[in-house]
């Protein structure tokens, strides 16, 4: 690929105190955190915690009221920075472009920065549609997909990037268990084949347990714990307690 | 409002900048030609049949009450080339084109399309609202002069077959040659050339805000239609102003 930075390492991720709000309901409080090049970082916390806000703020769709995004060292919000580094980020509803087809929506990003020739495309297009299991779908649009193919379309869009960096907004939701395990392989395999850095936002816990190199509980905007999968379930922090151990405990009488 | 006007006038000038990729952009200019000729000749059509029909009938009874029938393809050639076919064009296109771009780009920002056109570094001015932008300004004016022309046949067919102004094809045809200049049409052209953009850059901007579910969506598509109309006859009544004033 003839893109920003033609190598195939992770980058560094560090948020630092990060502050956001809409209108008076601060929805960030002061989020810090370090996510090592390579690592695959899972950010966990109940509905409406901020976690989708913050990964907005990774990728720079989101302006800080206070605080700063760096990777590598370079703030999100400084100018030609998305040309530097390759990002991806896989959105809980897919966001697949409904005017184009499946090929066309995988392969946009090679197509609009005229990084590859159309023969090329296809066939990196075919290779990627192959990897989530959509062999054969080129010609469909969004609309004739149920909502597990969206998310592997927007899966093989990320790929196409080749990033150093994949976001995942709840990568699992909406999906059955079958097709969660293997969104959730693909993330561990990703991550084998091109050492990128991923953050994962889910409130799915089996698929942070399953794929996570390190955890961030999230709640009400703050972080409340960071640790690896061990040290979380190991964790005696009551809000980290609480989402854990939440099940259904329904009366049936 | 201010915000608004200061948004828009920095979408202005970030599509300017964006031109010198329209040749990358020509597919998404000829499907959106393309789109607007399509969804707009058929009603164009018809509209200015009946606009150049209803000015002969007003001012033709008038003018040949007092002896001055002679005058009527005049009156009609001029009122439809400067005044008539840009403004009502424009705001057909503003209601029919305008409306349909809110729509679109405004569920686009809704479902996150936006937000994953930026993921992937592709910026949505050069992608959505450009290429628009450039295809209503090159349409609109096409349209306007497909509009003057038809204007002017249906003014001179009311003018011959109504039996209170009765006057024929060529003389009508005499009074328009004698008095519509080309400046007329010119100021036509440029008229209509400046709702163009301000119904591009109105709607793709209108577009581009829109947030909530289909009531954002819904919202923002009547905003987009108002508001360009509103700016086209306050446009209009300036741009006619400095026009006058070249002339």
């Amino acid at each position: 690929m003839n893109g920003p930075a033609s190598n195939h390492s992770g980058v560094r991720v560090q948020v630092r105190g990060l502050r956001k709000s809409f209108g008076d309901q601060p929805v960030l409080r002061g989020v810090s955190l370090e996510v090592e090049p390579g690592e695959t970082f899972v950010i966990m916390g109940p509905s409406g915690s901020g976690k989708s806000v913050l990964l907005k703020h990774i990728i720079g769709l989101e302006t800080p009221d206070e605080g700063d995004i760096l990777i590598e060292g370079e703030s999100v919000q400084s100018r030609g920075f998305m040309d530097k580094y390759r990002m991806a980020m896989v959105f809980q509803s897919g966001a697949l472009l409904n005017s184009l087809n499946v090929a066309e929506n995988v392969g946009l990003y090679l197509t609009e920065h005229r990084l590859k020739s159309p023969e090329e495309i296809r066939r990196i297009v075919a290779e990627k549609l192959e990897i989530v299991g959509l062999t054969g779908s080129e010609d469909k649009m969004p609309s004739e997909l149920s909502g597990g193919m969206k998310k592997r379309v927007a899966i093989a869009r990320a790929l196409v990037v080749e990033p150093q960096l994949i976001l995942y907004d709840e990568p699992t939701s909406e999906l059955d268990p079958l097709m969660a395990v293997t969104i959730a392989e693909e993330i561990v395999n990703l991550k084998a084949r091109i050492h990128v850095t991923s953050i994962v936002v889910s409130h799915d816990r089996d698929l942070a347990f399953g794929v996570a190199d390190r955890i961030a509980m999230i709640a009400d905007g703050e972080i409340i714990f960071v640790g690896k999968p061990a040290e979380v379930r190991a964790c005696t922090e009551p809000g980290v307690r609480k989402f854990l151990a939440a099940e259904f405990k329904l009366n049936k009488t | 409002m201010f915000q608004n006007i200061g948004e828009m006038v920095l979408l202005l000038w970030r599509t300017i900048q964006s031109l010198p990729l329209i040749w990358r952009q020509r597919a998404k200019v000829f499907d959106q030609l393309f789109e607007i000729g399509n969804a707009s000749l058929l009603m164009a059509c018809i509209l200015s049949v009946f606009i150049g029909g209803v000015i002969a009938l007003q001012t033709g009874v008038l003018l040949v009450d007092r002896g001055l029938g002679s005058f009527l393809g005049g009156v009609v050639g001029v009122a439809i080339a400067q005044e008539l076919a840009p403004v009502m064009m424009s705001i057909l296109i503003a209601g029919r084109i305008g409306s349909a771009m809110a729509a679109e780009i405004g569920s686009m920002r809704v479902y996150q399309e936006i937000d994953a056109l930026r993921t992937m570094n592709i910026n949505p001015v050069h992608y959505l609202v450009m290429p628009r932008v450039v295809a209503i300004a090159l349409t609109l004016p096409m349209l306007v002069i497909f509009a003057i022309l038809v204007g002017w046949f249906g003014g001179a067919m009311v003018a011959a077959y109504n039996k209170h102004i009765a006057i024929s094809f060529q003389a009508f045809f005499n009074s328009l040659r004698d008095t519509v200049e080309f400046h007329d049409v010119r100021n036509g052209l440029v008229k209509s050339f400046i709702f163009a953009i301000i119904i591009g850059l109105v709607c793709c901007h209108q577009g581009l805000v829109t947030i909530g579910g289909p009531r954002g969506i819904g919202r923002s598509v009547t905003k987009a239609v108002v508001n360009s109309i509103v700016l086209i006859l306050i446009a209009n009544y300036f741009l006619t102003r400095v026009l006058i004033n070249i002339d």
